[in-house]
């Protein structure tokens, strides 16, 4: 058992190293950074007051009133923060290719994908989960939840799914500009339009949103699906509300796909006939 | 040809071994138009272990397309390439311990950490053990006088100072084998001088087999034993730099200061001007010394005009390659 421990603690070593001398650097700065957890605090709460806004005109929305919503946005916000610490960075990827930098990655003894996510931490995310959870937090207390251990244990599985989902989809499309260099915007558009449309009720979803993101991107399964689930509310009818279920599925699916678009890409740009 | 080094302490077979290596590239024209590029052509080479060896050719040659070929960085259209015994792209990870490579252009260090900083995250990559990392970052930063900057962030270095640094972070962990892209490019005289010194004394320690790409015939004649010239992805020699030179006849360069400034020396029998310098008053001639001798130059020169002092420069290297393209139909 020690050398199992000796043996990850030697593995984690290169990450490590790198990962703290990132939170050192971004911590030094004291201000910056004071004024970068601010405005990260400040984010999260205009997209919150959007909710609020829009329920001060109606009650429910796709079957899904204030309160229900509001577990919603913290489920999706804090899963989606907390991918976007730790691995939304990989959308840097562009610049790295344009400079050539990335061919440095290829001089160490590393994967490549796991040298890019713990190339970077973005620390400033961290008091946007705190927004997140806290949603999350007056989200569970006004709803009406029969609380029992399999409640608490689904919440958990929840998050920690629909955290790798978001941090799939990141990497899918990190995979993707291998080939389209210069259009990150258009994967922005489905990653984070994704946590946005996560935050919504996907029962109002057009055809062309519950394509792409109930299947593709399975983003209905981060946040409205497990809520639906959980408070037993009916759903939308293409999406039967045991589905939220399923969120450990997304997570695999879209993983399975993340690190196909990565290998097809590394593929592309070491032009082996990719 | 030169083909032993002095330092062979790496165990096993050769460095470098490239058989039929040749890549393609497709590039984009008008439209949906595509058209082929072969970037290396058909290269076979080998460079044996603590061998220093240059890599030499024109912009476009094929240099670059091949180191990454090495590194694993690219997969060949044809051929096969091993790289310390190892194939590049299957073994990368295996590899990355025993290569290390300068990019002239890319930095491997952090730009907002200090170079002490780098090299303690490199040792960790490197997996290197706490007392091996002490004594080779101790050496490095001896031998590569990287004392007076350690703790300065790596973007207020100067250019000469940053590629100390980088040459330092690429040898680390140590490796076999070497591998420089145009290393010296942009750098002083005294600091291309201090790398190229830096260089020998590792090879000298260590064994280290040296691969370097450059425009910058110094740092051949300095550091390299051996010369590989590439033209359009074709390996167009294979040798030592005075074979090289004899090759495609060595042109000598008779230097004339004159008494008084005169008209460039044009229509000397078998020597071409080069250039001028104080409005005519000293001259460059270059000749070719199987076509004539220095004196047979001088005794035309002072026909036409008062010579109060010469002196003669040995080939230019830059000249000569400039005369394989030549030759080779550019």
């Amino acid at each position: 058992m020690a050398d199992l421990d000796h043996g990850l603690a030697a593995r984690w070593r290169p990450y490590r190293a790198v990962l703290s001398s990132r939170v050192r650097a971004q911590t030094s700065y004291r201000g910056s950074f004071a004024l970068d957890l601010a405005s990260s605090v400040l984010i999260g709460l205009v997209e919150l007051a959007e909710i609020w806004v829009l329920y001060r005109s109606v009650d429910a929305l796709g079957g899904l009133d204030l309160a229900a919503v509001l577990l919603v946005f913290g489920i999706a916000d804090t899963a989606f923060s907390t991918a976007d610490l730790f691995v939304g960075h990989v959308d840097t990827l562009p610049r790295y290719l344009r400079a050539g930098t990335l061919d440095v990655f290829y001089l160490r003894p590393q994967p490549l994908l796991a040298q890019l996510v713990t190339s970077e931490i973005s620390l400033r995310r961290v008091t946007r989960i705190g927004v997140g959870l806290t949603a999350l937090a007056v989200g569970l207390a006004v709803n009406d939840i029969a609380w029992s251990p399999l409640v608490v244990a689904f919440l958990v599985v929840v998050l920690l799914a629909s955290t790798l989902t978001f941090a799939g989809s990141f990497v899918a499309a990190a995979g993707v500009q291998f080939f389209l260099v210069d259009a990150s915007e258009m994967t922005n558009a489905v990653v984070y339009g994704g946590r946005y449309a996560a935050t919504q009720p996907a029962s109002v979803w057009g055809k062309p949103l519950v394509a792409l993101f109930g299947f593709a991107v399975p983003i209905a399964f981060t946040a409205y699906l497990p809520v639906v689930a959980l408070l037993g509310l009916p759903g939308a009818e293409w999406l039967p509300s045991w589905l939220g279920w399923l969120a450990p599925l997304a997570a695999v699916w879209t993983w399975a796909v993340a690190l196909l678009a990565w290998r097809t890409g590394v593929r592309h740009y070491q032009g082996g006939g990719g | 040809m030169t083909r032993s080094g002095p330092g062979t302490r790496t165990a096993g077979g050769p460095a470098i071994e490239v058989e039929g290596l040749t890549r393609r590239f497709r590039v984009r024209g008008k439209g949906f138009a595509r058209t082929e590029v072969t970037a290396v052509d058909d290269l076979t080479l080998t460079v044996g272990a603590g061998e220093s060896v240059g890599y030499i050719g024109a912009n476009g040659a094929g240099k670059s397309t091949t180191i990454k070929m090495l590194a694993g960085i690219l997969v060949p259209s044809a051929g096969t390439v091993r790289t310390c015994g190892l194939e590049p792209v299957r073994q990368r990870r295996e590899l990355a311990r025993r290569l290390g490579v300068v990019f002239g252009q890319r930095s491997q260090l952090w730009w907002d950490l200090p170079l002490a900083e780098s090299y303690r995250i490199l040792a960790a990559v490197h997996s290197m053990a706490p007392q091996r990392e002490r004594e080779r970052t101790a050496e490095l930063v001896e031998r590569l006088e990287l004392g007076g900057f350690l703790t300065t962030p790596v973007r207020q270095l100067s250019l000469g100072q940053r590629m100390r640094g980088e040459v330092a972070a690429a040898l680390l962990h140590s490796p076999a084998l070497l591998v420089l892209d145009e290393p010296t490019i942009g750098l002083d005289v005294l600091s291309k001088q201090r790398l190229r010194e830096f260089l020998l004394a590792e090879r000298a320690a260590h064994g280290t087999t040296l691969l370097l790409t450059t425009h910058d015939m110094g740092d051949v004649s300095r550091l390299c034993e051996r010369v590989l010239l590439v033209d359009r992805g074709r390996l167009a020699y294979d040798g030592s730099l005075a074979g090289l030179s004899r090759t495609v006849g060595a042109r000598r360069v008779l230097v004339v200061d004159l008494a008084v400034p005169a008209a460039d020396l044009h229509g000397v029998p078998h020597a071409e001007h080069l250039d001028s310098e104080g409005g005519g008053l000293r001259q460059r001639l270059a000749f070719d010394d199987a076509a004539t001798t220095a004196a047979a130059v001088l005794s035309a020169v002072s026909e036409r005009v008062e010579v109060r002092d010469l002196s003669v420069e040995e080939p230019d290297v830059e000249d000569v390659v400039r005369r394989i393209y030549a030759a080779g139909g550019r």
